[in-house]
């Protein structure tokens, strides 16, 4: 009678559509083999992340280590990128690379600033809106598309007007920094188009730390009697200090790292001149430049050699960056 | 200032006045620093704009008037001719990121589930640092390992080197995007008797879906234009070529060639080639902003 019972239950069920109740250990071990498997393939996907950053480490370190053994410390030390002789020194393109950031940052940072606190704290909202887009898009312009408007517009504009502006007429020309013949191609078309390209992560990362801030940090200062803009000086930048430091670190990774806007602007050659208007190297375009045209198996180390201490200067700018913000954001 | 006289109970002493007047000097003082810093703040933003909007312009007007159909028909001609197209390269670009999304986006969506249920901080700051690396590097190393074992440019290198970017980006929207799903709704499927990996695909995940699809378009955005990773992979091609295991030719890598060379014919194609890749670009993200859109408007 009962087995009747049960057997018409379940081709009712099946009719209906309505699921019999499986048995409950099935269940427990389905859905116990399912989490198991759930769990190893997202954290074998994770696992791609640490393995791609150590694998990047092997593969450039290991084809850098023919060049770094052949030469030692002299590497980041000379100046002489002989590829016929077999010589290769690092040193003009390690110095145009700082200097480039150096410059792109010295230019952005306050812009950057400006327009994130212009952003977070003084727009009108029916100007916030796209000034925010603007900046955002920014970042979203491809390199090469900077390096092509700045061969044909920066450069044009800084060959014939602000270079000899600036030598001459502010007659900057006495210091050896803008000392020498206009070349279009220069540390300086490098700097500007970099502080271009910076400029709207150092503002996003600003802005985020600025939201950050509570408000109370805010109303205690006008509370006090303190202006506008000595909210803004006294109560919101000195909280929001060490993430507005990363922001400016983060910022001058990228700078480091940029590759294709550069290598159009920066003149490519192995020379270290203290005048900003000569054109010089950095990493990233030495080895977008010479690598499909490397010759021999040294000049090929060296340039990977190049992209090991790239790798390395940009991991670590990176990693104290993201501490930096991340040390901001926990005190939210 | 009356007040004041009442209560001390008698004309204000001259060193009283003094220091309401110092008080008031200071005041104004203030008051005309801060309007020059608020005006510097806006000055500040007009600048940071106006490269973009310099760009676009001159992009608008050089693009005018280089596009045409024979630019999305035809494949290059040489040096020094005019006419041609790059119809060779828009495939190429479509097709390395289409390689680069086959290889990003699952294991980004994956690891980023993974950070955002594990709490894992280490592979989070890994994947931020990760991010930061520049494009050359991604270039040497995936030319290391792609090309160089086997001793010919590929479409494959190219796209993978593309995808290995696009691991850490899209790694970290997701996990953003899944940390916003409320922790009640994960709370009311388990209680439903859902197991926990049917939790996770079919309410977490879907929940985030279309913050997780912004992000992705967002990454495809991005490397749509990346030039660096390619000239060692991909390296470019003159020719009409699809093939996987061939070079490809890309239209960042178009551009780039063309605009260091010497022929204006070939700087008026890298303009076009410019509007169209930014076109491409554009398009990606107007997409990722429709996505954003829905989501918002499914959760009111």
């Amino acid at each position: 009678m009962t087995e009747i019972v049960a057997r018409d239950a379940a081709q009712a069920a099946a009719a209906t559509g309505v699921p019999t109740r499986p048995s409950r250990s099935w269940t427990e071990i389905g859905s116990e083999i399912g989490d198991r498997i759930y769990s190893w393939s997202i954290t074998g996907f994770a696992a791609f992340v640490p393995i791609l950053l150590l694998l990047i480490f092997l593969a450039v370190g290991l084809a850098a280590w023919p060049a770094l053994r052949t030469f030692g410390f002299s590497f980041l030390t000379s100046s002489d990128w002989d590829p016929v002789a077999g010589h290769f020194g690092a040193a003009p393109a390690i110095y145009g690379t700082i200097v480039s950031s150096l410059l792109a940052l010295l230019i952005a940072t306050p812009l950057a600033l400006g327009v994130a606190v212009f952003l977070s704290e003084f727009a009108p909202p029916w100007l916030r809106q796209p000034v925010a887009f603007g900046v955002d898009m920014l970042a979203a312009v491809p390199s090469v598309i900077y390096g092509l408007w700045g061969i044909f517009v920066l450069i044009p504009f800084l060959r014939e007007f602000l270079m000899p502006f600036l030598r001459d007429t502010l007659h900057l020309g006495v210091l050896p920094l803008f000392n020498g013949p206009a070349y279009g191609s220069s540390m300086l078309a490098a700097g500007l188009i970099l502080a271009i390209m910076c400029l709207p992560y150092i503002s996003a990362v600003t802005r985020e730390v600025l939201l950050a801030v509570p408000r109370s940090q805010r109303e205690a200062a006008v509370g006090l009697g303190a202006t506008r803009w000595e909210v803004i000086r006294d109560a919101v930048i000195p909280y929001a200090r060490s993430g507005i430091i990363g922001g400016i670190i983060l910022g001058l990774g990228r700078a480091l790292g940029e590759t294709m806007a550069v290598t159009m602007l920066i003149g490519n050659r192995h020379e270290i001149s203290a005048s900003l208007f000569a054109p010089g190297y950095t990493m990233a375009s030495l080895i977008a430049n010479e690598f499909s045209e490397a010759t021999g198996d040294l000049h090929l180390s060296a340039l990977m050699a190049v992209g090991f201490v790239l790798l390395l200067v940009t991991f670590l700018v990176n990693a104290i960056a993201r501490w930096l913000v991340w040390q901001t954001a926990k005190e939210r | 200032m009356a007040t004041a006289q009442t209560t001390w109970g008698g004309a204000p002493s001259g060193r009283q006045r003094a220091v309401a007047e110092r008080t008031q000097r200071s005041i104004r003082r203030r008051r005309v620093r801060s309007h020059i810093m608020i005006g510097l703040m806006y000055a500040a933003a007009v600048i940071a704009i106006l490269p973009l909007l310099l760009i676009v312009i001159h992009l608008l007007r050089m693009g005018a008037s280089s596009l045409n159909l024979a630019f999305f028909t035809q494949t290059q001609r040489p040096p020094g001719e005019a006419g041609g197209g790059m119809a060779n390269a828009i495939v190429g670009t479509l097709i390395l990121i289409a390689i680069a999304s086959a290889v990003g986006l699952p294991v980004g969506i994956g690891a980023g589930l993974y950070l955002a249920e594990k709490r894992a901080t280490t592979v989070r700051f890994l994947a931020d640092v990760l991010n930061g690396l520049p494009s050359i590097v991604m270039g040497i190393f995936a030319w290391s390992l792609l090309v160089k074992p086997v001793k010919h440019f590929s479409a494959l290198a190219g796209g993978m080197a593309l995808g290995a970017m696009m691991i850490p980006m899209v790694t970290r929207t997701t996990e953003e995007m899944v940390r916003l799903v409320p922790i009640s709704l994960r709370e009311a499927a388990l209680a439903l008797g859902y197991s926990r990996w049917r939790t996770s695909l079919s309410i977490v995940l879907r929940t985030a879906l279309g913050g997780i699809v912004t992000g992705a378009l967002v990454a495809m955005a991005r490397i749509a234009g990346e030039t660096a990773p390619l000239l060692f992979t991909a390296l470019g091609n003159q020719f009409w070529s699809t093939s996987l295991r061939a070079p490809i030719a890309a239209l960042p890598l178009q551009i780039y060639n063309y605009a260091i060379s010497p022929y204006d014919e070939w700087h008026t194609q890298a303009w076009a080639a410019a509007v169209v890749l930014v076109g491409i670009v554009l398009v990606i993200s107007l997409a990722a902003r429709v996505a954003t859109r829905r989501r918002y408007g499914a959760g009111d």
